[in-house]
């Protein structure tokens, strides 16, 4: 059976149905919920690095008139479990984190007492009173130093603050030893925050004449929170409903069930009150997850033909003073992808994971992968550098090419197909690499500094399930569940939980494709517990390829459905029947026709005339999961102006090209490309996380952490290239954290590349002006 | 927002204003105009007033007005009416710097007689009011009475202005002729203010040599300042982007950097030479009227 694409099917540039709601402010957020009588949290947090606890005087708090309940650490674990601690970790110890801390706080914004009262100024002020005798601690917030015999040891229960160590990759010393050259660097991929636009909140209702639990959270994945809260607060998780409404961003940091969310379910539980919940934006910079803060020293051995023979990181990866849910994945994801586009034979990872005084890290966007892209284009440009080559040259020596599919890495990742050098040389026509370079040579002569800078970048996305994990542990399949309503429209309900993907309008549209109607007729319904039974949540740009797959494969069952309903109707065989214009018609004599509609209620309408064995609804259910991930690509090119008098950078020009496998809504992926790009660009240029030596951070306002805005950003030239992937039956590949992924070394290159006449071989992000001001002052003394 | 608790008012008049100071113990009530920089300071409670004497409602405290002796600015006029006001037109300096100024949210509110009266050291404004030799009109229960520019600043976040007494707005002199000024900039990149901020203003005799020169600096010392050496310097001298250069390169003796992580001393010494060298540029370009349109910054 055939049928004629809708308008608004697949591939079509269909404005995002989300929008005009958001846009004229009819979004509804966690904070914009009431619930008569409901109690707001406030939790108390550490001013010190690295601290005993010692009395917790809140009697001054519990007098205010208004003040329910104040709790410690101890009083609270006497009733609540403690939190997830690195879910599936093999075979290390990981420390306990408990939901307010217990005897010694170990990072700054740590939650030492909660209050729980009938207003947010009252809740503050009841913080307040709280006196807590602390007794401080020396800290350590510099992972290297962490590791010293002499550091200050965060978790006495564990062996120092060595996380754990492990080696992924085959052997590098050989090679290396046989290389005719060896490189070394040193690369840190800084600590940074999410900054979610809407920070993090919850609203926990419990309904004891029910007996129901609902938990209203700023999450990506209601599914997952919804069995953590019921595992962590033993409560029947069918008893449990957790909700996310409109969410404004998260990017990896809504994730992980934290403490704040658990206790306003606890303490709802507990008190028979709605409890509500709403993350500051100084809090969010303090305990929401940081990410990245991984740093690498590099060693690639190179053959005297320019291509690469070995590459070898001692990666160290900060871990914050505990662990999150899935902590520890970020370095192995690293060193699994530390090979990125190209054919290096030999490559070993020795990854050396520590605690330390600080904000746990967890995802964001491009968790592992974005680190893995930096290290190794930045290898790329600095052993291009070392021999004199252009770094173009360097890369399409070592690209893996388009006939090597699937290609097995050395770090046991295997690339399930692709096309590395055609998004290189979409990007390269359309800068006119020649022409830029001749430009660029130019200009040195009169004392200008431009720089162009490549990435030619891989990631993965839509992971696998990973089998006998403990804990909390994220499952690999996605699950939608599509069905016709008697009148025709049709409706997906979807286990992915989008905040800004595009998800609605792309499902919309994959369902019109499947049904020949108009994705305006498809309702999307996502981020409740109770209107899907299983799901797992959007992450790791899995929404589409893995959420997407199963809603194709629904729809599509949905669609032999009706076809077999229609053909019955029609007293046609099956394959006689296109489906066009909302309804199917005999390919042979197309005035016999029943429409989609017509076969819907007919299915509504009872068993009476149906085909054998055909329910009395059209309603299909699919799970999908990709056996690897898929392989995800692109070349950025990055054209930058430094300004040597005062260090400022200017972006002139920045090519993305990356491969969408298949585009469902360019439209949407270019919106993903452009807010990816934005937040790699602030990597690069301006934010960072910092403590000082005592483990005060210094950049926890929007005052002192640099956010891109607007006006820091330069026009996008965005094209997109559609590789079909061969793991999932859309052919889609993740796009979401393009990026994140490819924007840090593409820019750091440019600058570097710009600063090379100087002779200033390498400097870590962000480039703030005074950074390469100062570069460039000690390149010229 | 979680501010500790306070009591709110909203005075029609001046008299009224003063009134509510009046009945407050002393160093208790905070005057709230923009807000942009006292509800963040609320916010995080850093800022704890007992009284919150909101004066946005005092229609004496608006309008931009030219009158024999120069022109008025009220204190509630905010940054983006300095952008576009016709009364400033031959004095582009005010829409520059207006344009530099945070963000179109914080420009629509933010007002210039509550950035003089905060005196962050980093604020955009007090540079302006320097260079241009500016007063500021308090009036309190003795009255009015005004105070220039230079005295106006007395420290980190201190001012002249009475605890009893209100900015009513600022005054500046007649446009001489043959001047041109400017300002420029190098923004901290989280917070928007500036990491050094010169205004310039230079007149020119006959002969097209510098008659005065005057130079005001915000975002170097914890005290926004006249450069008064480089100022001496340029007087007499000859009017050419050279000279101008020369005569930066020289330094700023009344300089005394503060350094933090966004700008070390060094560093900040370094930029106040580059953007005290634009600012004189640009400045130098006006006079001679060659752009006077205010349209060639490159903040």
């Amino acid at each position: 059976m055939k049928h004629a694409a809708p308008e608004g099917g697949i591939g079509a540039r269909l404005p995002r149905l989300e929008d005009p709601r958001l846009l004229v402010g009819g979004g509804c957020f966690v904070d914009d919920l009431q619930v008569p009588g409901m109690l707001h949290l406030d939790i108390l947090r550490s001013p010190h690095a690295h601290a005993r606890i010692g009395a917790i005087d809140a009697s001054a708090a519990r007098a205010l008139p208004g003040v329910a309940a104040v709790y410690t650490g101890a009083e609270l674990a006497q009733f609540l479990r403690a939190l997830p601690s690195a879910g599936g970790l093999q075979g290390f110890s990981a420390p306990e984190h408990h939901a307010l801390a217990i005897e010694r706080v170990r990072f700054v914004g740590e939650g030492v007492a909660a209050v729980l009262a009938s207003d947010r100024y009252l809740a503050r002020d009841a913080c307040e009173a709280i006196r807590v005798d602390y007794e401080p601690l020396p800290a350590v917030t510099d992972p290297e130093a962490a590791l010293a015999v002499c550091a200050p040891v965060l978790h006495e229960a564990l062996h120092g603050n060595r996380a754990f160590e492990l080696r992924i990759g085959n052997d590098t010393a050989e090679a290396l030893a046989g290389a005719e050259r060896v490189v070394r660097g040193r690369f840190v991929n800084q600590r940074i925050v999410p900054n979610t636009m809407e920070t993090r909140g919850a609203l926990a209702h419990f309904e004891p004449w029910q007996e129901r639990l609902t938990v209203w959270l700023s999450t990506q994945a209601p599914h997952l929170m919804r069995r953590e809260l019921a595992r962590l607060l033993d409560f029947p998780e069918h008893r449990l409903r957790v909700v996310a409404p409109d969410v404004g961003g998260a990017f990896g940091a809504k994730n992980n069930p934290y403490a704040e969310e658990l206790l306003a379910a606890a303490l709802s539980l507990r008190h028979r009150v709605p409890v509500k919940w709403i993350e500051e934006r100084q809090e969010h910079m303090l305990a929401t997850s940081h990410a990245r803060a991984q740093t690498v020293e590099v060693s690639a051995g190179v053959r005297a033909d320019g291509t690469l023979c070995a590459l070898h990181y001692r990666l160290v990866a900060d871990m914050g003073a505990y662990y999150h849910a899935i902590t520890h994945v970020g370095p192995m994801m690293t060193a699994a992808l530390m090979t990125g586009a190209y054919r290096i034979a030999h490559a070993a990872t020795d990854i050396v994971a520590v605690f330390t005084n600080t904000t746990p890290t967890d995802p964001y966007r491009g968790f592992g992968r974005a680190e893995a892209a930096y290290f190794v284009e930045r290898t790329m440009d600095l052993v291009a550098r070392e021999l004199g080559l252009d770094p173009l040259e360097l890369r399409r020596r070592n690209l893996i090419g388009r006939g090597e599919f699937p290609f097995a890495t050395p770090t046991g990742h295997v690339h399930e197909s692709g096309d590395f050098g055609l998004c290189l040389e979409r990007a390269l026509a359309r800068l006119d690499y020649e022409g830029a370079r001749r430009e660029q040579a130019r200009l040195r002569t009169v004392g200008r500094y431009l720089g162009i800078g490549l990435a030619t970048h891989v990631w993965r996305a839509g992971f696998p399930s990973v089998p006998g994990g403990k804990g909390y542990v994220v499952s690999g399949w996605e699950r939608s569940t599509v069905s016709l309503d008697p009148s025709g429209t049709a409706r997906a309900v979807i286990g992915t939980s989008p905040h800004g993907q595009g998800i609605v309008t792309t499902t919309a549209q994959i369902v019109a494709e499947a049904l020949g109607i108009r994705p305006q007729d498809v309702r999307v319904i996502h981020g409740d517990t109770d209107a899907l039974a299983h799901g797992n949540g959007t992450m790791g740009s899995r929404s589409l390829v893995v959420g997407g797959s199963a809603t194709w494969l629904a729809a599509r069952q949905l669609r032999e459905q009706a076809t077999r309903l229609a053909a019955h109707l029609l007293r046609l065989p099956a394959d006689r029947l296109v489906l066009r214009d909302g309804g199917f018609a005999d390919r042979e004599d197309p005035a016999k026709r029943i429409t989609l509609a017509a076969v819907a209620a007919h299915a509504q309408a009872g068993p009476r005339d149906l085909p054998a064995g055909m329910a009395s609804s059209l309603e299909a259910t699919a799970l999908f999961e990709q056996p690897n991930f898929v392989t995800c690509f692109g070349t950025h090119v990055c054209v930058v102006e430094v300004e040597p008098q005062t260090g400022e950078v200017r972006i002139l020009r920045y090519i993305a090209v990356d491969d969408a496998g298949r585009a469902v809504n360019p439209t949407v992926v270019e919106g993903q490309l452009h807010g990816g790009l934005a937040q790699g660009i602030g990597q690069a240029l301006l934010e960072e996380a910092v403590y000082d030596t005592a483990g005060q951070p210094l950049a926890a306002s929007f005052l002192e952490y640099a956010t891109p805005r607007a006006g820091d950003l330069p026009r996008f030239e965005v094209e997109l290239t559609e590789t079909p992937s061969s793991v999932n039956p859309l052919g889609a590949r993740g796009i979401g954290e393009a990026g994140t992924v490819g924007a840090p070394p593409a820019v750091v290159n440019a600058v570097l590349d710009a600063l090379a006449p100087l002779g200033v071989r390498h400097l870590d992000m962000p480039l703030t002006p005074q950074k390469v001001w100062r570069a460039i002052r000690e390149a010229r003394a | 927002m979680i501010p500790s608790a306070f009591n709110y008012v909203a005075p029609r008049s001046l008299e009224e204003a003063l009134a509510c100071l009046g009945r407050c113990e002393p160093g208790t009530a905070a005057l709230l105009a923009g807000g942009m920089s006292l509800v963040p300071a609320l916010k995080l409670r850093f800022a704890r007033p007992a009284t919150l004497v909101d004066i946005g409602r005092i229609a004496a405290l608006r309008g931009i007005e030219a009158n024999a002796g120069g022109i008025h600015i009220g204190a509630l006029v905010t940054h983006a009416e300095l952008l576009g006001a016709p009364q400033l037109a031959d004095r582009p300096v005010f829409a520059e710097t207006a344009r530099v100024i945070a963000d179109p949210q914080v420009r629509n509110r933010g007002t210039l007689g509550g950035s003089l009266a905060y005196a962050h050291p980093a604020a955009d404004w007090p540079a302006v009011f320097l260079a241009l030799g500016g007063e500021a009109e308090l009036f309190g229960p003795r009255g009015a009475r005004a105070v220039a520019a230079e005295d106006f600043f007395t420290g980190i976040f201190g001012t002249a202005i009475g605890a009893d007494e209100i900015l009513t707005g600022v005054r500046f002199a007649h446009v001489p002729v043959n001047a041109g000024s400017a300002y420029s900039k190098m923004r901290q990149q989280a917070s928007g203010m500036a990491l050094v901020g010169v205004a310039a203003q230079l007149v020119l005799d006959a002969a097209g040599a510098i008659r005065a020169a005057s130079v005001g600096v915000t975002g170097v010392n914890a005290v926004p300042f006249r450069a008064r050496s480089l100022e001496a310097r340029l007087q007499g001298s000859a009017s050419d982007p050279a000279a101008l250069s020369a005569a930066c390169a020289l330094g700023i003796t009344e300089a005394d950097p503060l350094g933090d992580r966004h700008a070390s001393a060094d560093y900040r010494l370094h930029l106040l030479g580059v953007h005290a060298g634009r600012a004189l540029a640009r400045a130098l370009a006006r006079a001679r009227g060659s752009a006077g349109d205010g349209a060639d910054y490159n903040d």
